[in-house]
């Protein structure tokens, strides 16, 4: 079956999931990817919005993080402010999944600012949750497509923080979580190099060669020893998310 | 008891040039007819505060209303970004915008901390952020049991805090269902507080831990069907979405916007909104 290397993105970002996992879901790449999840092998998830929707099943994906269809197949929905208290500094988030504009060696991610912050090149958004997410949940799955506008050597702003510097920076700062486990691209999964935290591919997607990764990425790539290939997506997986997109668009092309 | 007074009436007479406003809403809830009303009195120099500025503070920042933001996620979600505050952020027009920026666990702490008349909240939190280095509102402080160091920053204290609700009853009592966001938190921490609701009832049918404001804690309360479109109402109407998909267009362009401006906002009044919800139910 043929597939995009969006889909393929999608689909090994949700790989990563398990039913026992306590997910914060970022808007986005992240949400497609952790419903796919849900809907395939990974049943049991917990998906947390930060709209504070607890245990929520979609039927469409959201295209806030506040859609009331998240209330409507929620468990519970609490108050932001508890969310963020008692759900997240709380600790009881596994995975935090971000995306971001920008990102560097180390997971460091920019959603903030394009230039100087006082006199901004283009403004986005900002962190909304993640800056705290990035410090709070167990680990951060990071899930963006690779290009040299994205993948830079120096970030313009440290929207949340991943490994920082490298090695021990999280731990000399106080934080006790594990930071960016896993990074999932349009070409590759990625994971930290154990002693510097230095994000290093681990599996490439069918096809993908290192020129092409070299070209859509703004260091010199690390590489694992053992570089494997990113099994394809099944016909059960593609068959699941293009059902999901094809809903989703529908509802949203009408009026609600 | 709060009175129950025409929208126009409630922003007139607690809405002045330079005050401090929270219209707030999480996705849901948000009071659209409130802050066009803001528009239509031609209010100017406000702080504005809100953890996700997006339609209503585009608007009220491209319309020359707003002197200072302070927010957490400046976007429009699921489409994109804010073209009207980019514009004023980067451009200055069409006035200059400041900004106060902060993270959402630091927005919502901070308005919980506004309602339990706290000067300042805390959390741990900011660590490693950028935004410490630009935002001097965020300080540190020890804690006196372990010492260890935790984020502070001021409480959220609006002058004005404005919120919209399914209904409320002829107390003035509002029901709060759906996702919460801080509504609650909005109200008591202002020193004024209005409510656009759908509906007022006999009454509320809540259940005994329903997230209900007790109508002594609200000024005014004004009726405003589809006073929250584009933004929802939870079990009264939907999201509409497309409506935020074409803001993106709309508000790409600074003439095109100030038509818009003109004809859905200056040209009319709240009575708009219950025709706007009408297709969406």
């Amino acid at each position: 079956m043929d597939y995009s290397a969006n889909e393929m993105m999608t689909v090994a970002a949700a790989r990563a999931l398990t039913s026992e996992d306590v997910c914060f879901v970022g808007i986005g790449a992240p949400s497609a990817a952790c419903n796919l999840a849900r809907l395939t092998h990974a049943p049991g998830v917990t998906l947390i919005y930060e709209s504070g929707t607890i245990g929520t099943e979609p039927n469409v994906l959201p295209l806030s993080i506040g859609d009331g269809e998240l209330c409507e197949t929620a468990l519970t929905t609490v108050s932001v402010p508890e969310m963020f208290r008692y759900w997240l500094q709380g600790g009881r988030i596994t995975i935090g999944f971000l995306g971001g504009a920008q990102m560097d060696r180390f997971g460091n991610l920019n959603t903030t600012i394009v230039g100087d912050y006082h006199s901004p090149k283009v403004r986005l958004p900002g962190g909304g949750g993640a800056p705290e997410i990035a410090v709070h949940a167990q680990q951060i799955y990071i899930t963006m497509k690779q290009s040299p506008r994205g993948f830079v050597p120096r970030i313009d702003f440290f929207t949340s923080f991943g490994f920082g510097e490298g090695g021990e920076d999280r731990a000399r700062r106080g934080i006790a979580t594990k930071g960016p486990t896993r990074l999932m691209t349009d070409m590759a999964v990625w994971a930290p190099e154990p002693e510097t935290k230095e994000l290093q591919v681990v599996s490439l997607h069918p096809g993908v060669t290192r020129e092409a990764m070299a070209a859509s990425v703004g260091w010199e790539i690390l590489y694992a020893e053992d570089v494997g290939e990113t099994p394809p997506p099944t016909a059960e997986e593609l068959e699941i998310l293009r059902d999901l997109h094809a809903r989703t668009k529908a509802a949203h092309a009408g009026s609600g | 008891m709060p009175d129950f007074i025409p929208l126009k009436t409630a922003i007139a007479r607690s809405v002045t040039d330079g005050c401090s406003v929270a219209l707030e809403g999480f996705t849901h809830l948000i009071p659209h007819a409130a802050a066009h009303e803001i528009i239509r009195q031609g209010r100017r120099e406000l702080t504005l505060m809100r953890m996700t500025p997006d339609m209503i503070y585009d608007q009220l920042i491209g319309m020359g209303c707003v002197a200072k933001l302070i927010f957490s996620y400046a976007g429009n979600p699921g489409v994109g970004l804010l073209r009207r505050m980019r514009d004023a952020v980067e451009n200055g027009w069409p006035v200059p915008l400041e900004i106060e920026e902060h993270s959402h666990a630091a927005m919502a702490h901070a308005y919980e901390a506004g309602a339990s008349n706290m000067p300042f909240a805390l959390m741990r939190g900011y660590i490693g952020a950028g935004l410490r280095e630009v935002n001097p509102n965020i300080k540190t402080v020890t804690c006196p049991f372990t010492g260890e160091e935790l984020a502070a920053f001021p409480a959220l204290r609006p002058d004005v805090g404005i919120i919209h609700a399914a209904k409320a009853d002829r107390q003035g009592n509002v029901l709060i269902e759906g996702i919460l966001g801080v509504q609650k938190e909005t109200v008591l921490a202002a020193k004024t507080a209005i409510v656009t609701v759908e509906q007022v009832v006999e009454d509320l049918q809540a259940h005994p831990n329903a997230c209900v404001l007790p109508g002594w804690t609200i000024s005014a309360i004004c009726e405003v069907p589809g006073g929250a479109h584009p933004s929802y109402v939870h079990g009264v109407y939907p999201r509409d979405n497309s409506a935020y998909v074409e803001w993106d267009e709309i508000a790409a362009d600074r003439d095109r916007f100030q038509a818009w401006m003109q004809a859905n906002v200056l040209d009319v009044d709240d009575s708009v909104f219950a025709d706007r919800v009408r297709g969406l139910v």
